[in-house]
């Protein structure tokens, strides 16, 4: 059991980061802020299948921390983001 | 009885990656911004609301199930401030 969930925590890594191309390619801004914002979900859940894995209690810590940083950094992505300004 | 248990946990887990990976398809393949926002704070969160019913029989050893569920609560009230955010954002643009 710990290691399918290992194994699991792996697959969202690898789901995290196929979605990270949003990044490059993302035609605006709002593509590459909602990009960071998947990096922030998909870690928060591949730190919880880790933490439940590997029977840690800080991980679950880490994710909350997590979760608060990521709300943090969207917000302050998309308030700092330039006004009608063509470039991305 | 723990057989029982341990099965459905991992098949709400493998539902849970499921959703994930649908969601994280349709931020790649949707066609304009609000779209690939509905599939990112719709489709992920599920999948991780599903991540987290499925690791609740194991809770015990990592703090508690109120520390998971509370995780879970607070991306989704974080997600719902920042949605609105970003689709005023994707609009004026």
């Amino acid at each position: 059991m710990p290691d399918a969930l290992m194994a699991a925590a792996a697959l969202v890594l690898l789901a995290t980061i196929a979605g990270l191309v949003r990044v490059l390619r993302g035609p605006s801004l709002v593509d590459r802020i909602m990009a960071a914002q998947l990096l922030g979900t998909g870690g928060i859940a591949a730190l919880l299948l880790a933490g439940v894995a590997t029977a840690t209690p800080a991980f679950v810590d880490a994710a909350l921390v997590l979760a608060l940083l990521a709300a943090f950094a969207t917000v302050a992505m998309a308030r700092a983001a330039p006004r009608r300004d063509d470039a991305p | 009885m723990t057989i029982l248990v341990d099965a459905a946990s991992l098949l709400a887990i493998l539902v849970g990656l499921l959703f994930f990976a649908a969601g994280t398809a349709g931020l790649l393949r949707f066609p304009d911004a609000p779209s690939r926002l509905h599939a990112l704070t719709k489709a992920d969160h599920l999948g991780l609301g599903f991540i987290v019913l499925g690791l609740l029989p194991r809770a015990e050893a990592v703090g508690g199930a109120t520390r998971l569920i509370a995780v879970w609560v607070l991306v989704l009230l974080s997600s719902a401030v920042a949605g609105p955010l970003l689709a005023r954002l994707a609009r004026r643009r």
